[in-house]
């Protein structure tokens, strides 16, 4: 068992192999930043503005909202707190592996959060929940995750018109799909059953009734509260 | 307002970079002033899992057909074999073929 106090070493032979261990989800992800690109250069967008949005924020869904909002001229307080909204599930994902952040020195730690993604830190997160530290999968696997973002934005921007729409092949159910498979591999109490019923039940009300992109936050951490109330017995482990 | 002129998309594109680090940094910044209490630790392992549950669950109810046989398939592949790949690409194959037939 290792203490808060003993440094986080990033292991380079790991890292190199979760940048493999995600390259399939990878390519997946290159078929979603095409969809991106074709409708950052509908809006009008130039392909290299496009690549440069993804390069610079990488998140997907923020990116999409964005250029709905796209004109003429864009307001620029609502686009912000679009934005936020839909990434503030970030922040809860950073604090959830937060004990293993904090072991790495400050500046490899926000260096390795700035490819912190959904894919990446869900692997992670069943990682944690099993016992296993990797915060090499959010380094390895978020460096590939974004260069196949960007790569997907400029094939999307350059020949878009020429993709197959996306959606017959299924391609728009692989993240969820990918993101439920990595929940139910994690550890399953009583306790995580029940925080899921709390927290999805929470999403949907805050889905229907709440502001939109409020549903994600609003879950979680309805989720949480169950873990709060509900302790385990100190773990055996 | 920002008109989108080449220097108001850099800058419209710099703003939601910010807002977006932000969020990546925030969680992590923000719990080194918590104290790690039992309960806090059962909080946060509570939220990461339901984080996951609270995306994929709306798309289950907003979802057409095949986005729900998706996630019903994922779910029994995974909870069966707990390999990853398998499920969700036996969950993608069925979304496709769904939407293939209707």
């Amino acid at each position: 068992m290792t203490t808060p106090d003993t440094p986080y070493q990033l292991q380079p032979a790991k890292i190199r192999a979760e940048v493999f261990h995600l390259l399939p989800i990878s390519l997946f992800v290159v078929a979603f930043g095409a969809a991106f690109g074709l409708a950052a250069v509908q809006a009008g967008l130039t392909p290299f503005e496009a690549a440069l949005m993804s390069a610079a924020v990488f998140a997907g869904a923020s990116q999409f909202a964005a250029i709905d909002m796209w004109g003429p001229e864009v307001a620029v307080l609502p686009m912000m707190l679009v934005v936020f909204a839909i990434n503030a599930r970030h922040l809860l994902m950073g604090a959830s592996l937060y004990p293993l952040f904090n072991r790495l020195p400050a500046k490899q730690r926000y260096g390795v959060l700035l490819v912190l993604t959904d894919a990446n830190w869900a692997v992670a997160a069943q990682d944690y929940q099993n016992g296993r530290h990797n915060l090499e999968v959010i380094l390895g696997g978020g460096l590939v995750l974004w260069l196949a973002w960007i790569i997907g934005t400029l094939l999307g921007a350059y020949f878009g018109g020429l993709i197959a729409d996306p959606k017959h092949l299924g391609m728009d159910m692989v993240l969820g799909c990918f993101l439920f498979a990595m929940a139910l591999g994690g550890k399953k109490t009583p306790r995580t059953l029940v925080a899921w019923v709390v927290g999805g039940s929470a999403a949907m009300m805050a889905y229907w009734w709440l502001p939109p992109h409020s549903h994600v936050v609003v879950g979680a951490l309805a989720g949480g509260c169950v873990g709060y109330c509900w302790l385990e017995k100190p773990a055996s482990s | 307002m920002i008109d989108t002129t080449a220097g108001g998309i850099a800058a419209l594109i710099a703003i939601m970079a910010l807002v977006t680090l932000a969020t990546r940094f925030g969680g992590v910044f923000l719990m080194s002033f918590v104290r790690i209490s039992p309960r806090v630790e059962g909080f946060i392992n509570a939220m990461a899992s339901t984080v996951l549950i609270a995306i994929v669950v709306p798309l289950a109810f907003d979802g057409d057909l095949a986005a729900r046989m998706a996630l019903l398939v994922t779910a029994g592949v995974m909870l069966t074999t707990q390999k990853p790949l398998p499920a969700i690409a036996s969950g993608v194959l069925v979304t496709a073929l769904i939407r293939y037939i209707l």
